[in-house]
């Protein structure tokens, strides 16, 4: 086996097995993706975890819950997938508290109101779905398995969050401008979910090859604004573009120009909660390494009990 | 239907062993605020698998709670617009989580005696209360599975985690006087064994008596936070 | 910890599936992770979780020797046999 018939295997949408030959770009480039995707769902936890305990209803607050325990499940099922690449949960999680591992920058952004749990469910989860469902058929086996557990779980995401933004909109006068403000603030970060325009994208192209990636970030992040504009609409909210614009010739949405300074600054670690989200992480991390070592330690000792 | 206050005779009993069967408006608080101190570990659990096993036990909670609570009255009118003096959840409920050993212990404490209300409501006259019992004593079966292996993991573990359940034992043994139905100390104190951790004497008199109302400053502050959005916009739907 | 791999029987009738992996420090906490996990939707009857490293598995650099003389073998298939007209329940 070698890159070529490799290749030819995955263009003919043959699945790719743990224990198959890969080629070593193949396998690092998926533990990279598939460990960031994993470790954006854990950190991902914090901003809408925050709102649980304030959450105003009990219904509202069952869902809520509900959600984020489902982001940790989805967390677990990703880094059980990145091991069977040869890398072990320890590794990536140390990555992740060293700061030398990404995690979707999305979630470095605050969430100061409860509008921003709608818009969250909305926009980032409706971003991430649009992501995820091509995954579905990528060429690596277990991601792909991983990603549609997931994907049946997060369309409940989307609609529990658009669904609290209708009732905040149907509501009173402050609630719908509560959710307005949170549209306001997650309208361009959603945008740049989808990462930087296609020419200024050096490994796609390689990506697309190997079925990890099976559309552009731009078709991507077109087909985003196609569908979200129109919900907005439903809505009664305004999206902060002004040069939001239907095209009837194309049937395509035209958008303003992302601003990039920000998009780069935050992916480089400067987002308003960057310290905060990896504070948190790591003093959970700390909190509880005592209860591994002792949940460690009674093991063995049972184990040893049993061998007597 | 009117939320039903403590009534003026039902005193802790002074016997040790002994607290009466609750009502179920006790019952509805005690599942509420036992759930949201749970849901307070989400994202903050010593693994991932601890957060989705403590919500799902922060979820079943909950559920339990608005079954009680929404067959009482409106279950977020009860919730949200109540003052602590009208909580009637024993007080070990609201103390807070501590260390992940201190949270399993009193959850260990408060699962062992949810599991002799719900069986005694198996035979409740009331068709709501019973259904809520019937559904909840299978969701309690495996909280208690949960709580009893972790308390016997942490104390019968390493010395640090020893160290720390003892600790936890002190500090939240005064208030099971309130809990410590017929039967409790008969399920508790193998597991206790089992975690090498002392069975002290049953307090004569529980540490103040969350059924009465009288609550600890831990209770307001919980509150204060899970009350604050819905207090701000009363009225409001969400 | 160990690494432990997770299967489901859905409902009754079914076999087991692998589902994905976890990690626990013994049977107990893998069993009870493994329906916390895996089993939110009611998507289990029956759940089997296996320590990763008693998993025996074949050599994939072996497929050629192990399934492709199967492939050859098509007369293992009923669909090699023609069925004579007028013949039923073959």
């Amino acid at each position: 086996m070698d890159e070529a018939s490799f290749e030819a295997r995955v263009e003919a949408e043959e699945k790719v097995e743990p224990t198959d030959w890969m080629p070593e770009a193949y396998r690092k480039t998926l533990v990279r993706q598939i460990s960031q995707h994993a470790h954006s769902e854990i950190i991902g936890m914090q901003p809408e975890g925050s709102w649980i305990t304030r959450a105003p209803s009990l219904r509202r607050k069952a869902i809520l819950l509900a959600k984020v325990q489902d982001e940790a499940g989805h967390g677990l099922y990703l880094y059980a997938a990145a091991e069977t690449l040869g890398t072990s949960r320890e590794e990536m999680v140390d990555q992740l508290l060293a700061g030398t591992a990404k995690y979707s920058s999305i979630f470095n952004y605050p969430t100061p109101t409860w509008a921003d749990m709608g818009a969250i469910g909305w926009l980032v989860d409706g971003a991430a779905i649009m992501n995820q469902v091509p995954l579905c058929r990528c060429s690596f086996g277990p991601y792909a398995r991983a990603m549609k557990r997931i994907c049946r779980e997060e369309s409940f995401h989307q609609r529990q969050g658009f669904d609290i933004l209708v009732t905040l909109c149907r509501g009173t006068a402050e609630q719908k401008a509560m959710a307005q403000d949170a549209l306001n603030r997650w309208w361009w970060p959603s945008l740049m979910m989808f990462g930087p325009n296609d020419d200024a994208s050096p490994h796609s192209a390689q990506s697309m090859r190997w079925r990890i990636k099976r559309f552009s970030n731009d078709e991507l992040r077109q087909r985003f604004v196609d569908v979200t504009a129109p919900q907005a609409q439903f809505l009664g909210l305004r999206i902060p573009d002004d040069d939001l614009e239907y095209d009837e010739t194309t049937g395509h949405w035209r958008f303003g120009e992302i601003d990039w300074d920000e998009f780069r600054n935050v992916v480089a670690g400067n987002g308003p909660c960057n310290a905060q989200r990896m504070a948190h992480r790591r003093r959970a991390f700390d909190d509880g390494a005592w209860v591994l070592e002792a949940a460690e330690a009674h093991a063995a000792r049972r184990a040893a009990r049993q061998a007597a | 239907m009117k939320f039903p206050m403590a009534s003026p005779t039902s005193e802790p009993t002074a016997v040790p062993g002994s607290a009466a069967l609750p009502d179920a408006a006790v019952v509805a608080d005690a599942c509420l605020i036992a759930s949201h101190r749970l849901s307070e570990w989400v994202s903050n659990a010593p693994t991932m698998e601890e957060d989705v096993a403590l919500g799902n036990i922060a979820l079943d909670l909950l559920g339990q709670a608005r079954g009680l609570l929404s067959h009482l009255g409106d279950e977020d009118r009860l919730a949200y617009f109540r003052d602590a003096a009208e909580f009637r959840n024993p007080t070990i409920c609201e103390l807070p989580n501590g260390d992940f050993g201190h949270t399993v212990l009193r959850s260990w404490f408060i699962d062992a005696w949810l599991e002799r209300v719900w069986c005694a409501w198996l035979d409740a006259g009331d068709e709501v209360v019973r259904g809520v019992a019937e559904k909840a004593i299978k969701e309690n079966a495996y909280h208690r599975r949960h709580s009893s292996s972790w308390v016997i993991r942490l104390g019968d573990g390493t010395d640090e985690s020893h160290r720390r359940m003892v600790d936890a034992l002190d500090a939240l043994w005064p208030y099971v006087g309130e809990i410590a139905v017929a039967g409790w100390i008969d399920t508790v104190e193998p597991v206790l064994a089992e975690a090498a951790l002392p069975v002290p004497e049953l307090p004569a008199d529980g540490r103040e008596v969350g059924s009465l109302g009288r609550h600890t400053e831990y209770l307001g502050a919980l509150l204060a936070e899970s009350q604050s959005l819905a207090r701000q916009f009363p009225g409001a739907t969400w | 910890m160990q690494l432990w791999e997770v299967f489901l029987r859905p409902r009754n009738g079914m076999h087991h599936q692998h589902v994905g992996s976890l990690h626990a420090v013994d049977a107990e906490m893998a069993l009870e992770n493994a329906r916390d996990v895996f089993t939110r939707r009611g998507e289990a009857a029956s759940i089997w979780v296996v320590p990763s490293a008693a998993i025996v598995a074949s050599d994939p650099a072996d497929k050629d020797e192990l399934f492709e003389p199967a492939m050859d073998k098509i007369y293992r298939h009923p669909t090699f046999y023609e069925v004579p007209d007028g013949v039923a329940n073959l």
